[in-house]
């Protein structure tokens, strides 16, 4: 259990996290969503004790993180998988946390195993490990106490495909018994698949917030056409919000008030359908827009 | 909708409240026990190639140095409390090294982001960081003892250490020790504290020296000049007085700001 409530940080004039106040329960994976920049970090480096909030306050399993009793045990944090020393070998890395926690080198291989890092990987520095294998290593650092909740940052970051859907396993199984995982990310697709609900954060504040179906379904009406432009002045003069997508249009309204008008005024639809992901990730691009660092050119 | 099980007004994401019940932390003090802390502090400290080989090169120096002495240098010198002097010429040189390198590993590496979060009070983590590294020193010391010793089988046997100036000797070497925890504290980065710790000391006695109206301040404030008692082992009244205020200015005060630093400093 994750209870993050008002919390703020500013640097400065600068505002990274804005009032931000949400819970995660037992048995879920929460995917916090949000650009690079957004203040996802930043708000789990406040919910981990390793930077002071400006206001609120963040407590995990109703404690405040830095009066938890040996946090390893209860809380697995990975917040960066290249923050680990080169020179290490990764079955080294997690046998001096084992040490930290109070746990058996058994139990190292046990989290070596889990997350399918061979022996011979584990016995390589981390120096000549990929971005993937740096993951497996941290994810097998944040297992190694049993702990009951997981805070994940960018955790399917370097992994391929199969390996976010091996990832999605292991934390479902994870929330499956009871346990409660955070993680975040800053591709809706990856998250899409990794997470059950989720928490959207542009700016530094929260814009959206539910359950994934829930979110999706608010997406509205995604509806294609042979003649997009000409569908959404017909539909821009019924008083229907339309917004333009890569692959047609976005329509805040049912479906059925959509085909409607194609059929009236004879427009070809090649596609119709409620939901989608359209309009969620129409609301995340336009966040990745507004804080863009690429210009007008992204 | 707010949970049932906490006066909490955040609003919830996913799960259920109740089934399983609400999940409870651990019972128990804060943080992690101070000696699997200390553990595993000095563990990093000898895990990494860089660590392994600082032990490794200063044994060797100490070796390689009393090997040339006893071979070459002037038979009539080739004492047990000479050659424990050479043997640790290298030694306060390279100790400070150790202390540097545990301090500034988990800022270089961002190594921290995992040490802090398994042990969220860093006072006591720079405490085994200290602890650890001055344990270190002394089983470096005790291996240039013992080749001392060794060499003194070869060289002309007799066994003129006092146990003033040997415990002096270990006494400066430890300060050396802690003065590079300081300095790694202080500047959290591992070129600048090393280089800060063998030139800056160096640079105040040349201007001590040159500057003739500063030779007195020099007595008091030259780490150098300071421990040069202990390791003849003749310790008056006021070298101890100017031993304390030289360690006072080049270990204790970079070390009060250097564990500031590393308390309310940020972990990215």
């Amino acid at each position: 259990m994750i209870t993050v409530e008002n919390l703020t940080k500013r640097y400065g004039g600068f505002t990274a996290v804005d009032d931000i106040s949400f819970e995660v329960r037992p048995g879920s994976v929460v995917g916090f969503l949000g650009p690079n920049g957004a203040g996802k970090s930043t708000a789990m480096r406040m919910m981990t004790g390793l930077t002071p909030p400006t206001s609120g306050r963040a407590t995990i399993l109703g404690q405040p993180y830095r009066d938890l009793h040996n946090p390893g045990r209860q809380v697995g944090v990975m917040l960066d998988a290249s923050a680990q020393h080169p020179g290490r070998t990764g079955r080294e890395v997690l046998r001096v946390a084992a040490v930290s926690i109070g746990v058996t080198k058994a139990r190292v291989e046990e989290a070596l195993a889990l997350v399918g890092l061979t022996d011979e990987e584990a016995g390589r520095r981390v120096r000549n490990y990929s971005l993937g294998m740096r993951q497996r290593l941290g994810i097998a650092a944040a297992l190694l106490g049993e702990p009951q909740v997981l805070v994940l940052d960018e955790p399917a970051n370097g992994l391929d495909p199969q390996g976010i859907h091996w990832m999605r396993g292991l934390l479902r199984r994870f929330a499956d018994g009871g346990g409660t995982v955070l993680l975040s990310s800053h591709l809706l697709h990856e998250v899409q698949i990794v997470a059950d609900d989720l928490v959207m954060i542009g700016r530094g504040r929260i814009v959206a917030m539910g359950s994934k179906e829930e979110l999706l379904s608010r997406g509205g009406t995604a509806v294609s056409s042979t003649d997009d432009g000409r569908l959404a002045q017909l539909l821009q003069a019924a008083d229907v919000p339309v917004t333009r997508t890569g692959s047609g249009l976005v329509v805040e309204a049912e479906p059925r008030v959509v085909g409607e008008i194609a059929a009236r005024e004879s427009v070809v639809l090649l596609e119709l359908r409620s939901g989608g992901s359209e309009g969620l990730e129409e609301m995340f691009l336009g966040l990745t827009a507004a804080t863009s660092r690429e210009g007008d050119a992204a | 909708m707010s949970s049932t099980t906490t006066p909490s007004t955040a609003p919830a994401v996913g799960g259920t409240t109740g089934s399983a019940g609400t999940p409870t932390a651990l019972p128990g003090r804060p943080g992690v026990p101070f000696a699997r802390t200390l553990q595993a502090e000095v563990r990093k400290m000898v895990d990494t190639r860089a660590g392994r080989w600082m032990v490794i090169v200063m044994a060797a120096l100490t070796v390689l140095i009393l090997a040339a002495f006893v071979l070459w240098g002037p038979a009539e010198d080739a004492s047990f409390g000479n050659l424990l002097q050479v043997s640790t010429l290298p030694l306060a040189m390279l100790l400070p090294v150790i202390g540097i390198m545990a301090a500034t590993a988990e800022w270089t590496q961002r190594t921290g982001l995992v040490t802090f979060t398994l042990e969220p009070r860093r006072g006591r983590v720079v405490l085994a960081k200290a602890l650890g590294a001055l344990a270190l020193g002394l089983v470096v010391m005790a291996v240039a003892f013992a080749a001392a010793a060794l060499a003194n089988l070869a060289g002309n046997g007799a066994w003129d250490l006092e146990v003033a100036a040997g415990a002096g000797l270990v006494l400066a070497l430890l300060i050396y020790v802690l003065q590079g925890v300081a300095f790694g504290l202080l500047f959290l980065n591992t070129p600048v504290a090393i280089v800060t710790v063998l030139v800056l000391p160096t640079a105040w006695t040349i201007v001590t020296q040159v500057f003739s109206s500063l030779s007195d301040v020099g007595q008091w404030l030259d780490l150098d000049s300071v421990t040069r008692p202990l390791f003849d082992g003749e310790m008056a009244g006021q070298d101890w007085a100017q031993l304390g205020t030289g360690v006072g200015v080049w270990v204790l005060l970079p070390l009060a700001i250097g564990t500031w630093r590393v308390l309310t400093r940020e972990v990215k």
